[in-house]
């Protein structure tokens, strides 16, 4: 076992293209359920709206590369408003049957051979960020130090994809300080009491849906943008769980808990990813008990225990303040 | 009690080793040659309601850089695998000449398919068939009439599954995102004691149920209980059922693989002519069965002493507390009986079509449609809105191509919640 490699892809994970993805999807859920108060389990719809936005409209409909993205924006705004409008009147749970329902909805019809010639079907789309890579003004060369080192091209997507993680989380900042955050706040504690005091708790729910799907969207614009390609298969349910392990992992309720939280996810992931695969070429784990087509799902059987033990043993994640979550909601 | 609780504790342990043992032998897919990749598919088509495999045709694997190349021809399952060198993006094309008389592709022109192969990972190319004329050019009518019969049939199950649901929502509060695993679980118990320990299905089956039956009382026992004991809030409880989800459909998969596999008795079956419609008998005792299942439950919710303590709990927890029933007992009770319902779903869902790890987890979104469609929290809402859903999604391929149909159930599922959210047999109360 070369555990080297092992510490080298494990700290690269932890800044990675993935870490950038998840933390933007976190962000999103974190103005939902962590200030909100929403249960928002379908993240990977506005993702996938982002993602499929920028790659149909540049891809299909030959749009140009801005107007691509301020497509992407438009639909998450759409979607949100399509989901908040029936459910947000609702008891939490419809929220969240509703948006995990809406996703999946979204992911067949991209999947659909019906809309091939749009969607690409089964197969996805590709070839739709040539103006993403001309951006590029890093020269070519290596840079960075020790296990982070980088090509012109990677560096450029991991500028553009911190940039925009800061940017996000500078927005939540102002936004939970300002008197909206506050009101946002106080629909979580208490919803019956923000109406009382003369607030419009459904339009405040509505706006803070729309804000954290639209971030939610960058994650998958910026998802497609690095991958050089989008597939439906890829935004089935699960990485919306995944989203929620890295921000309660975090801390809900925290400006940094949902970036933090995904470093630290994908650092375990990549981690867990990489020692059990050389633990099985170097034959330390016996053939019988796991193989490596097994290991993607041992690490999403760590999720799942992750997320059930977080949430019964430590709701408030590593920087959280217990008294600052909507999980205790009855 | 504490005799039935140590069965329980006995049955479930004994399933949990049986499901561990099994990795190897017909457990997850053979691994390919060190640093390879493998392509695999089947080639399946319904000639008159029988499932017919398409034998002979041929196949052939290029890799994109033009490197590698074979064509290969099914077998007389209609199935075929090529081991690929190495992991990168394959083309797999199917020659249409060689399909059997009258049988074509859905989509003529998708003869080929590029694909990008994993180290490792097998990787199934999907070539769907249809014979020629779609159904044997029936009427409108007929195809009405045997949608109905099929859209019954899904309705049933579903409603088999989605009861479970509903009373464990009604009694407890918690929308349990991990009862699509729960039918999967008897689903999977009842392929490995079919398949694997070679058992009969009528003895597979009914074994397996238990199974489910012990797998709730376990989760109850084990995890909710506990949980509620600690004052654990409603969206905290929802949020850890789809932890408990996401680990048990991947301990399917890691023990199961990713394919999806059919049960060895009762597949290919002669159909019988029933006045329009003709229907293998294997549907009808389904159809029978579930039927007779669902009118039990019902009688026994509406008439035993447990049953009504149930719907009891379900209306008003602490009215019923304070009127003497043992309220955990009841909850728990629950949990069996909807295990229990939702493996013999499962099993039956699995004896039409095929079982694969997740197939519960894309019937979950099923449930919740015709659960909240029917009023969540109702056991006869749960019913009426399994069969509107079933019936919905087979008769919407009357319109809509078939790829859409559950696509339009769960449009159904956000327009019930606009125009009527306690759904069609929920109090009229604000739910919010």
């Amino acid at each position: 076992m070369n555990w080297g490699d092992i510490l080298t892809g494990t700290l690269r994970a932890s800044v990675g293209e993935q870490a950038i993805i998840y933390a933007l999807a976190a962000i999103g859920l974190n103005i939902h359920f962590g200030y909100t108060g929403l249960l928002n389990f379908g993240q990977i719809g506005f993702m996938a709206v982002g993602a499929y936005g920028v790659a149909i409209s540049i891809h299909t409909w030959g749009w140009s590369f801005w107007a691509g993205l301020a497509f992407g924006i438009f639909g998450a705004i759409v979607l949100a408003l399509l989901l908040g409008l029936p459910t947000l009147r609702l008891r939490a749970d419809y929220l969240a049957i509703v948006t995990i329902a809406a996703s999946e909805i979204f992911r067949r019809l991209m999947g659909a051979t019906k809309f091939r010639e749009t969607t690409g079907g089964a197969d996805g789309l590709s070839g739709y960020n040539g103006r993403f890579r001309e951006l590029n003004f890093i020269p070519d060369g290596e840079y960075g130090f020790g296990p982070w080192r980088y090509n012109s091209g990677e560096l450029w997507e991991l500028v553009v994809g911190w940039t925009l993680v800061f940017l996000a989380v500078g927005l939540t900042f102002l936004l939970i300080r300002s008197p909206w955050g506050r009101v946002i706040k106080a629909i979580r504690e208490d919803e019956d009491a923000a109406r009382a005091l003369g607030k419009n708790a459904y339009w405040y729910k509505m706006q803070s849906l729309v804000l954290g799907g639209v971030i939610g969207a960058v994650g998958g614009m910026f998802w497609a943008l690095a991958q050089a390609n989008v597939s439906a298969n890829n935004f089935n349910p699960e990485p919306t769980f995944f989203a929620y392990v890295a921000l309660i992992l975090g801390g809900t309720a925290r400006i940094w808990g949902p970036v933090v939280g995904s470093m630290i996810f994908w650092a375990i992931i990549t981690f867990t990813n990489e020692a059990l695969r050389s633990g099985i070429r170097a034959d330390y784990v016996p053939d019988w008990l796991m193989d490596r087509t097994q290991v993607g799902t041992v690490r999403l059987m760590l999720v799942g225990v992750a997320l059930i033990l977080l949430v019964i043993f430590r709701p408030q994640g590593i920087f959280g303040d217990k008294r600052e979550i909507a999980l205790e909601a009855r | 009690m504490g005799r039935t609780r140590r069965t329980l504790a006995a049955a479930l342990v004994a399933a949990a080793c049986a499901l561990f043992l099994w990795s190897g032998s017909a457990g997850a897919q053979e691994p390919p040659d060190e640093g390879g990749a493998a392509v695999q598919g089947t080639l399946v088509y319904t000639d008159g309601g029988e499932r017919t495999t398409a034998e002979g045709v041929s196949i052939t694997i290029t890799s994109t850089d033009g490197a590698f190349s074979e064509t290969v021809e099914t077998d007389a399952d209609g199935h075929y695998e090529v081991p690929l060198p190495a992991a990168g993006e394959y083309t797999i094309t199917i020659d249409p000449d060689t399909l059997p008389d009258g049988v074509s592709l859905v989509d003529e022109d998708r003869t080929s398919l590029t694909l990008t192969f994993e180290e490792g990972r097998v990787r199934p190319a999907v070539f769907r068939l249809t014979t020629g004329e779609g159904g044997g050019g029936d009427t409108t009518f007929k195809r009405a009439l045997r949608l109905t019969v099929e859209g019954l049939r899904f309705g049933l199950v579903i409603a088999m599954c989605a009861i479970g649901l509903s009373l464990i929502f009604g009694t407890t509060g918690l929308v349990n995102f991990a009862h699509g695993e729960m039918v999967t679980f008897g689903a999977l118990l009842a392929y490995f004691f079919n398949q694997t320990l070679e058992w009969h299905m009528l003895i597979a089956a009914p074994l397996a149920v238990l199974c489910g039956a012990a797998l709730g009382a376990a989760l109850d026992k084990g995890l909710w209980q506990p949980l509620r004991g600690r004052g654990t809030g409603l969206v905290a409880m929802l949020v850890i059922s789809i932890g408990v989800g996401v680990l048990m459909r991947n301990m399917f998969q890691y023990q199961f693989g990713a394919a999806a596999r059919p049960y060895a008795d009762f597949q290919l079956q002669k159909a019988i002519e029933l006045g329009p419609v003709s229907l293998v008998p294997r549907d009808l005792v389904i159809m029978g069965l579930s039927a007779a299942i669902l009118v039990g439950v019902a009688s026994f919710l509406q008439f035993t002493r447990v049953g009504k303590a149930m719907r009891a709990v379900s209306d008003n927890k602490d009215l019923a507390e304070s009127s003497g029933i043992d309220v955990e007992r009841i909850i728990l009770f629950v949990w069996v009986v909807g295990g229990g319902l939702a493996a013999l779903g499962g099993i039956f869902q699995g004896l039409d079509q095929q079982v694969s790890f997740q197939f519960g987890f894309q019937l979950l979104l099923l449930m919740f449609a015709a659960v909240t469609l029917g009023g969540l929290g109702t056991a006869y809402g749960a019913l009426v809105g399994s069969l509107i859903i079933g019936l919905f999604v087979q008769l919407s391929t009357l319109v809509v191509d078939p790829e859409f149909k559950n696509t339009g159930a769960l449009l159904v599922l956000i327009l019930v919640l606009i125009v009527r959210p306690q759904g069609i047999l929920g109090q009229p109360e604000r739910v919010g």
